[in-house]
């Protein structure tokens, strides 16, 4: 039995964390992240959850112990956002390499300087190389469902998982959220899988060693493999997730794509005002569509090229840019993921809303005549533009 | 008391064969503490010398489990362990007692570590933290570290013709440890062994953290010869350039009082770190001057403490 709620995105993610019940969180605060944590801490305070709360002094020290807790074959997450995942970087690394099924609730803030606390991409996008599975919520019930679901893909899989929330806009913003039985859930995840259990002390094995010239590339090469193999198992664990959860989630959405000439793409809470501007658009016999990229990492390239087959232009909404002078980071990756594809539309990039700059209908209409503009002019002229600027 | 026949018929939970130098104060200090704790521990060592010699894959020295993660990170890793042995003995799966012990060098305790140490600390883990204190970041090749003795020659306080050595003292990490109000803290010597042993079994019976300092001599750091590592630990606490001492309940124990005490020169002159201070006596002057004040601080601690 499922029941309607009104829930903010951190709330979400926070009555996800009670449904999973992980045998530890370790967790710093920080803004827009804050709550889910402080609202974890509440539960288990109240006893309403088993978990062991370490809050620890930093951020760093947070994913140390989740580090630490997941090798010894605890069930483990951890929130954060912005400067504090930027903190655990190096770790994220480690748990990558060490294969440790831990889940974050990451809430997409920007990165200083200057300092500032509001959306945008570029602290997920940071950390996209660190070898884990990176899933983008548009609204808080999808922070919710997939916060559920990361836990059984990292469990499944033995790859980290952040589940991620735009700031402010989804991690404050209250909508209709139906959450799930709190056995539904249970009865979903099931026991906490492992790898490997440090605190087995029959078996005792040596964790993080050192691994040189002889040995660290055939280690990072199987990493490799099993990262490009998780792929399959994504779908077959997103497809199980939506059968047993009542749910219609894909690795990408494609919204109005069928018949579509040109398309945004996007990652995020924009895609819920870019569904509304095709809406819009399509009134005015417009042929546009929308396809939302739900995972950023793995990159599911495939599905992406096959999605933009018929598409003659695509407009790609970055909220984030490498400092490359190429643009952001989707831009960067589709473009490329199309680079050997027979049938590829011309692309641009748009970098908007960086630091929580709004972004509305009228924006969105504007990339729609540019978007024409730049395919009919067989892409000539800027690849990346910078939008929702102050002139 | 503990019998070194009986720690010795034991067997090595840390086991020979690692690539530790001749001589490594380091190795002698795993070996102590991991017969003193038993095979019910799990180990967590920071990155460095103890960690990068005892497990080049595929080879580990470790008979008991061990984990590396970073460098700066060791005690928020071990306090992200004994939350899960909590947590999972909570919910049945864990019946054994296991103690958890963090180690790690004055690199990754004194300086980058310090942090994660003073939070795990302070958040009451039952934890045992051992720092092998050999005085500089020895891993990667002899820099200065915050535990680097004045005047000490290392290749980032190079002694030359304007700047002889280090020209500060050691932070005292004992003392930070013990302003954390644990239930025990201590500093150790391997030349009093037996004192080491004692000390570890004590750590690991209190009811939250602990924290060991234990003096490594480093033949390649300090320019000593590897057969005179157990007696340069002996000189260290006769000179009082290292004290042995714990802390317990808020008491202070002087555990080595030297009968003897022996001319700090003895210690300094056999390393090589130091040689650049036979021409400069007022260095060693001051490096006397300053051990002395604290030897004499800890006496009257000691004696305050016990009133």
């Amino acid at each position: 039995m499922s029941k309607i709620v009104a829930k903010t995105g951190n709330e979400a993610m926070a009555e996800a964390m009670r449904q999973i019940n992980p045998d530890v969180v370790a967790a710093y605060p920080i803004t827009p992240a804050t709550e889910i944590v402080q609202i974890f801490s509440s539960f288990v305070s109240n006893g309403e959850v088993d978990t062991v709360f370490v809050p620890t002094e930093s951020e760093h020290s947070a994913i140390s112990a989740c580090v630490g807790a997941a090798a010894a074959g605890a069930r483990v997450m951890t929130g954060t956002s912005s400067q504090g995942l930027a903190l655990m970087h190096e770790i994220l690394f480690i748990a990558g390499g060490l294969r440790l099924p831990i889940v974050i609730c990451e809430v997409n803030r920007a990165l200083s300087a200057p300092i500032n606390i509001h959306c945008d991409h570029s602290d997920t996008m940071a950390s996209r190389d660190a070898g884990w599975i990176q899933i983008f919520s548009e609204d808080p019930q999808e922070a919710y469902d997939q916060t559920i679901l990361a836990m059984k893909l990292s469990e499944q899989l033995f790859i980290p998982s952040m589940v991620t929330t735009d700031g402010f806009i989804i991690s404050h913003a209250m909508q209709r959220v139906e959450m799930y039985d709190d056995r539904e859930v249970k009865e979903y995840l099931g026991e906490p899988k492992s790898p490997y259990n440090l605190l087995d002390l029959d078996n005792p094995i040596t964790v993080g060693p050192l691994a040189l010239q002889d040995y660290y590339m055939e280690i990072k090469v199987q990493q490799a493999n099993f990262i490009k193999e998780s792929k399959s198992k994504i779908k077959e664990i997103l497809n199980d997730f939506n059968k047993k959860m009542k749910r219609d989630y894909s690795v990408v959405e494609k919204y109005m794509m069928d018949d579509a000439e040109f398309c945004f793409v996007a990652l995020g809470s924009t895609a819920g005002t870019l569904r509304y501007t095709v809406d819009k658009l399509r009134k005015e016999g417009k042929k546009v569509g929308l396809l939302k990229v739900r995972f950023y990492r793995p990159f599911f390239e495939e599905d992406i090229v096959e999605a933009l087959k018929n598409i003659k232009g695509c407009a790609i909404f970055d909220r984030s840019d490498m400092f490359a002078g190429t643009g952001g980071h989707l831009f960067n990756d589709i473009k490329s993921a199309l680079y050997n594809s027979s049938s590829r539309p011309f692309v641009r990039d748009y970098v908007y809303g960086l630091g929580g700059r709004d972004i509305d209908v009228e924006d969105i209409e504007n990339v729609y005549n540019d978007i024409k503009d730049f395919t009919e002019n067989h892409g000539k002229g800027e690849s990346v533009k910078y939008i929702t600027v102050r002139e | 008391m503990a019998n070194i026949k009986d720690l010795a018929s034991k067997g090595n939970l840390f086991t020979p064969g690692h690539r530790a130098c001749a001589g490594c104060g380091g190795t002698i200090i795993l070996r102590l503490l991991s017969a003193a704790a038993g095979e019910n521990s799990v180990f967590v060592g920071a990155t460095g010398c103890m960690e990068v010699v005892s497990t080049i894959y595929p080879y580990t020295s470790w008979k008991i489990p061990f984990m590396h993660n970073a460098f700066e990170n060791s005690a928020a890793t071990a306090s992200g362990i004994e939350s899960a042995y909590r947590a999972l003995k909570k919910r049945g799966k864990i019946n054994k007692d296991i103690n958890i012990i963090a180690f790690g060098g004055d690199g990754g305790t004194y300086d980058i570590g310090l942090q994660s140490l003073s939070g795990a600390m302070e958040r009451g883990h039952k934890l045992l933290y051992v720092c092998y204190d050999n005085g500089a970041y020895m891993n990667t090749g002899i820099q200065r570290s915050s535990a680097t003795p004045f005047g000490a020659n290392t290749t980032t306080s190079p002694a030359g013709k304007e700047i002889k050595g280090k020209m500060q003292h050691r932070k005292d990490l004992t003392e930070i440890m013990i302003a954390h109000n644990i239930p025990y803290v201590a500093q150790a010597s391997i030349f009093y062994w037996n004192d080491f042993v004692e000390k570890v079994k004590k750590a690991l019976k209190v009811d939250g953290p602990s924290f060991i300092d234990v003096l490594s001599p480093c033949p390649l750091g300090w320019g000593s010869e590897p057969s005179a590592s157990v007696e340069l630990s002996q000189l260290a606490v006769s000179t009082h350039f290292w004290n042995v001492f714990e802390y317990e309940n808020g008491k202070y124990k002087v555990n080595v009082k030297p009968k003897e005490e022996k001319p700090l020169e003895e210690f300094l002159f056999k390393q090589q770190r130091f040689k650049h201070l036979k021409n400069n006596p007022e260095l060693v002057e001051e490096l006397r001057r300053y051990l002395n004040e604290k030897y004499q601080s800890l006496l009257k601690k000691e004696e305050c403490s016990n009133r």
